[in-house]
């Protein structure tokens, strides 16, 4: 769940002004199209490739995505959504997560992995991910699909797709989803 | 009121929030999946220690307390009681002291003394206690499989989710007590937790099995168990616990069985989607006939299987958890 790699998410918005729109639904429409391109080409053909979406930000872009891959290859991709709750390793510093089922009803040995999520950050959710990965088989490869890169790496960990790289300060928060991207200022107090 | 279990002990169902038995519930159908994966564990508790502490007999509570707590990956340590230095008349006071001593995250107990978890959390008050059954008082987490088994069948015969049905499922549902209340502390815990979550509770038992201040209680006891029958939507049954004496309050077990024992000819008085359940271990023949507790819409096995996901789920949000806001 990358929502916890955003510690300064707003919990209310009237902490933060207001949002700014950096992306529009058209955007993002287009953006995603352009990495399922992308993921073809890299994989040479969709035939191997299985979308993994993150619960919860990353559910509707894996969805979206696995779509998009559906139509232009014409290969019915397999999909599935991972919960990383369970493999945190920041669990005792901070709370509980709130966990969502995981999905995944095929054995991914051998299969081209595409994680997807919504808001790349610190990389501790996709070091999750990864441990998580390894109880559903051995991925020929693993790559990382992101509609919004945001920077402030905490782990050697870089993504292989992305909808837009937007160098972020601390103190700004990312929302994600299909009708577009959105940045809000935490307002000094 | 506490309104989450999270960084907490779990004592007790009574003092428990609709919301914290949610949580709970909605957390353990998480674990119900990971149960159904090849790889059945997780490491949300890496490097924790769980003690399991059963000063009286157990096989399913304690098996399947170790069985989540290893799930989760923490370390199990688990005193055998009867070949401890309990047994050369060490105190309580003393073996928590000893047990705590080797570094523990969580102790889940069971004791033959109501209010045996409670003390316990009082000397060790870094450490989460779970209360595994204590005397006649409570046994929290049988109430909370128990609820949780209703909801998942309920939810199934609907092809709901569990999770976004929330409590709803348990407004109104009409489900019947039978037998030993009186020595029950499964009784106590299911009753908590299904008033606590919309039900309407009737019990059905004999005169002398029914607790002194059954009047304070928040459920109706019935006149006619066979009227019951017709009424309930669930039924639970509770084990004649004949190691509390419970024999003596009966004029005899086959009398007990004629009057309020579940046999072939009252279960063709329920309802026919009423849920027949019994926390077990069973006494065959007693409050319940062997071939009842058969049928299909007896789902005394569910309830074991169940102990696996919602001892994980309790385990994980007391241990893992911490007091703050959750992050969505």
């Amino acid at each position: 769940m990358s929502s916890n790699d955003k510690p300064q998410t707003p919990r209310n918005d009237l902490a933060f002004s207001s949002k700014n729109q950096l992306l529009s639904h058209d955007d993002v429409a287009r953006a995603l199209k352009r990495m399922a391109h992308e993921i073809v080409e890299r994989n040479h053909s969709a035939e191997k490739v299985s979308i993994i979406g993150l619960q919860t930000g990353g559910e509707p872009f894996a969805t979206k995505l696995a779509d998009i891959l559906d139509e232009i290859s014409g290969v019915k991709v397999p999909f599935g959504l991972l919960d990383v709750s369970f493999y945190r390793d920041d669990l005792s510093r901070n709370p509980v997560p709130r966990s969502a089922a995981t999905t995944i009803d095929h054995d991914l040995t051998d299969r081209a992995v595409v994680l997807v999520d919504d808001v790349l950050f610190t990389g501790r959710t996709i070091r999750a991910a990864l441990n998580a990965l390894s109880d559903w088989g051995r991925p020929r490869s693993v790559q990382l699909a992101v509609m919004v890169d945001r920077g402030h790496r905490e782990l050697p960990i870089r993504p292989d797709y992305v909808g837009k790289n937007l160098p972020t300060s601390l103190d700004e928060a990312i929302t994600a989803n299909l009708d577009g991207v959105w940045i809000s200022k935490r307002e000094p107090s | 009121m506490i309104q989450t279990i999270r960084g907490q002990n779990l004592l007790s169902l009574d003092n428990v929030s609709r919301e914290a038995i949610v949580e709970v519930l909605d957390t353990a159908e998480s674990f119900v999946e990971v149960n159904r994966r090849s790889i059945k564990k997780v490491p949300a508790l890496k490097g924790r220690v769980v003690a399991s502490l059963f000063f009286e007999e157990s096989t399913r509570t304690r098996l399947s307390f170790e069985t989540a707590a290893k799930r989760l990956s923490a370390d199990v340590l688990s005193l055998a009681v009867a070949s401890s230095s309990v047994k050369k008349g060490e105190s309580l006071r003393d073996t928590i002291a000893t047990i705590d001593a080797l570094g523990i995250d969580a102790v889940v107990m069971r004791h033959q003394s109501s209010g045996a978890a409670l003390q316990v959390s009082r000397y060790v008050p870094h450490v989460h206690v779970i209360n595994a059954g204590d005397g006649l008082h409570q046994h929290p987490t049988q109430g909370l499989l128990d609820a949780f088994t209703i909801r998942q069948v309920l939810a199934e015969r609907m092809g709901a989710s569990g999770v976004e049905s929330g409590s709803e499922l348990f407004h109104g549902l009409r489900i019947l007590i039978v037998g030993d209340i009186r020595h029950s502390r499964v009784a106590r815990s299911d009753i908590a937790a299904y008033v606590t979550l919309g039900a309407q509770v009737r019990v059905a038992a004999p005169g002398t099995l029914l607790p002194a201040d059954i009047e304070n209680w928040p459920v109706t006891v019935v006149d006619s168990f066979d009227e019951a029958l017709e009424w309930a939507d669930v039924v639970g049954l509770l084990r004649l616990q004949r190691e509390r004496g419970s024999g003596s309050f009966v004029p005899s077990l086959g009398e007990f069985t004629q009057t309020f024992g579940l046999t072939v000819e009252r279960a063709k008085k329920l309802r026919p989607s009423a849920i027949i359940m019994h926390p077990g271990p069973m006494n065959r023949g007693v409050e319940i006939d062997s071939r009842v507790a058969d049928l299909p819409e007896a789902v005394i096995e569910r309830q074991v299987a169940n102990g696996v996901p919602i001892r994980m789920a309790v385990l994980y949000l007391t241990v893992a958890g911490s007091k703050e806001e959750v992050v969505s």
